[in-house]
């Protein structure tokens, strides 16, 4: 298994941070993550591996995160808070509009493999809601023009 | 990057570095930056708590513990290290505070940090950031880096000869890390089930070494206090609630943001003069006051003082400065049940009370916003949220009840509004269309 020279740095950083190694694991499977797409049987056997746990001890770990996924999602992650300080704002129709232009419902990823569409709970954008992260991108203030623009910028990133 | 905002009655503390480049450690030392670590390193431990006591802060992630008290619990001899601990897994629906913080004041975080190791004794400390905080991550990360090749942070500090270490820690979602020990259970790896006290993170925490956890915006209070002085801080709240307080303006108002207000500040003026009312000609309904697990409160219970005593004798709690406000045009039920889902799938499912009680509340509220539910329903709902109350390890079950107590409570009309088939009267046309279930 081969992770980038960055992760490999940033591992070797972080694990004499903790009195455990296991300590490393949160943060770690999620760089893992945005490395490779998603935690594979492959990643997960090399950090389980590496911080001294068993696999079921890994994926024990990631069954709790909600960002930690064992499927494979596009490229780009379309995460739309509908929660309250959202909601009251239209979050809804912003993720109604999201799954008709791309047309895939909540958790499903385009044939292309470049979206996928997730409705997530509060991500700390409550005071400029409505609000969607793409990947780690923030976009807020949302409207339904502006989501189609932020949609088609993606889009054209995602084919070049 | 977040928008910032500003209102002539803020008092500005905490954000005073906002929008200054504060996070270039350069910027940050002619903004008065590593002056209070330093002045904390010439006094006693106990005299540092002691200012940190006379200040009148509290626990600004929501239970509002006076921070002054909850480092005097550290013992001063311990056999394992100590730790401080910074929780920056701010989670909490309708509060976006501390991510301004971190994003506009990363070394206010890091000297808040340091300064309460010095109190207690500790030679670590531990930033955690929510997983889909990872710019804030990025711009943490740097600001430690930046510390550590001055010398501020690491061996032998500003020549002291003491020895201190900060580290990030990120997280990887999920809303119960914020409660301090499933906090500490995520840092050393594992799923973030809360932990049985006694005994408390104080004695046994991190590692099994005592451990102070604070929030983020408690801990880069700290350095101001240290520089002003406790009797300073606590002079621009009210009394036993000392300083201000970083208020999330969100939902139907004109002006939303994050404003930082004396403690005390009246509601009814928060929301009708800082945020500027209720847009586009409605009316207000009710206020979510500190966060989604607050007890909401009418149009007519507005008039009452932002601090963590005023808001508790109102019936609500000042909870995490969440300030979620609702119009005359939104469901209360769905509002209720947009809460409710969120506990239900942030439930770690350890306690049964919670686990069952939110799953049960959801799907009651699913059916009962669907225009199936039975007035024996209403009742329901509040005798199950009143028995989740107290019988769970971590308040995450009270957080759930609560608001839906109130909810049933004060909008009892509203929700009989939806019985017998009725549609509900709030209910755009279309906007029920419904997309395949949240999986979890």
């Amino acid at each position: 298994m081969k992770f980038s020279d960055e992760f490999e740095a940033r591992f070797a950083e972080m694990v004499p941070h903790y009195p455990t190694k296991r300590s490393a694991l949160v943060p770690t499977l999620l760089y893992a993550q945005d490395e490779v797409g998603f935690l594979s049987d492959e990643v997960i056997a090399e950090l389980a591996s590496r911080l001294e746990l068993t696999e079921l001890e890994v994926r024990n770990v990631i069954s709790y995160y909600s960002m930690l996924t064992t499927e494979p999602r596009g490229k780009f992650n379309v995460q739309v808070c509908t929660n309250i300080s959202c909601m009251v704002r239209g979050a809804e129709e912003i993720l109604h509009h999201c799954a008709r232009r791309l047309g895939i419902g909540n958790k499903q990823t385009t044939p292309d493999g470049l979206f996928t569409l997730e409705e997530v709970e509060c991500i700390g954008a409550c005071s400029w809601a409505p609000a969607a992260q793409v990947n780690y991108d923030f976009h807020e203030n949302l409207t339904a023009e502006k989501i189609d623009g932020i949609l088609d910028e993606y889009k054209k990133r995602g084919t070049q | 990057m977040a928008d910032l905002v500003s209102h002539p009655d803020e008092v500005k503390v905490v954000s005073r570095r906002f929008g200054l480049g504060a996070t270039n450690l350069d910027r940050y030392l002619e903004l008065d930056g590593y002056k209070a670590v330093q002045k904390a390193l010439a006094m006693e431990p106990d005299a540092i708590t002691n200012e940190v006591k006379a200040s009148g802060l509290r626990g600004r992630g929501g239970a509002g513990f006076s921070t002054g008290m909850k480092w005097s619990f550290v013992p001063k001899q311990s056999a394992k290290p100590k730790y401080v601990l910074c929780n920056g897994d701010e989670s909490e629906p309708g509060t976006c505070k501390d991510r301004l913080i971190f994003e506009h004041d990363p070394h206010a975080v890091i000297e808040g940090v340091m300064i309460g190791a010095l109190a207690v004794g500790a030679r670590s400390g531990y930033i955690y950031i929510r997983g889909e905080y990872r710019y804030l991550s990025v711009i943490m990360q740097k600001a430690i880096r930046d510390a550590y090749a001055r010398g501020f942070i690491g061996k032998n500090i500003f020549g002291s000869g003491r020895d201190l270490d900060i580290y990030w820690h990120g997280g990887a979602g999920a809303y119960e890390v914020g409660e301090e020990s499933a906090l500490m259970e995520s840092l050393e790896g594992k799923r973030g089930i809360p932990r049985i006290r006694p005994p408390f993170p104080a004695v046994v925490g991190l590692w099994g070494g005592p451990t102070v956890i604070n929030n983020a915006e408690t801990l880069a209070n700290v350095p101001h206090i240290i520089l002003g002085g406790g009797e300073w801080y606590a002079k621009l709240g009210t009394p036993k609630n000392g300083g201000t307080r970083l208020f999330c303006l969100s939902g139907n108002i004109a002006k939303p943001g994050v404003y930082e207000l004396p403690m005390g500040y009246n509601l009814k003026k928060m929301i009708y003069e800082v945020g500027g009312g209720i847009p586009n000609g409605r009316k207000l309904k009710a206020v979510v006051p500190g966060g989604s697990s607050c007890p909401c409160l009418t149009a007519d219970e507005i008039d009452v003082a932002m601090d963590f005593d005023s808001v508790q004798k109102a019936g609500s709690m000042l909870g995490s400065g969440g300030v979620v406000v609702i119009d005359d045009q939104q469901c209360i039920v769905k509002f209720a049940l947009r809460t409710m889902k969120f506990y239900q799938h942030e439930s770690c499912g350890w306690c049964i009370p919670c686990r069952e009680g939110t799953d049960w509340l959801k799907k009651t509220l699913i059916r009962f916003h669907a225009g199936g539910g039975v007035k024996k329903d209403i009742d329901n709902m509040q005798y199950l949220s009143e028995n989740m109350l107290g019988r769970t390890f971590c308040p995450l079950g009270d957080a759930a009840a609560m608001p839906t107590i109130a909810f049933v409570k004060k909008f009892r009309k509203e929700f009989e509004d939806h019985l017998d088939g009725r549609p509900c009267p709030y209910e755009k046309e279309g906007a029920a269309e419904q997309l395949p279930a949240m999986a979890h």
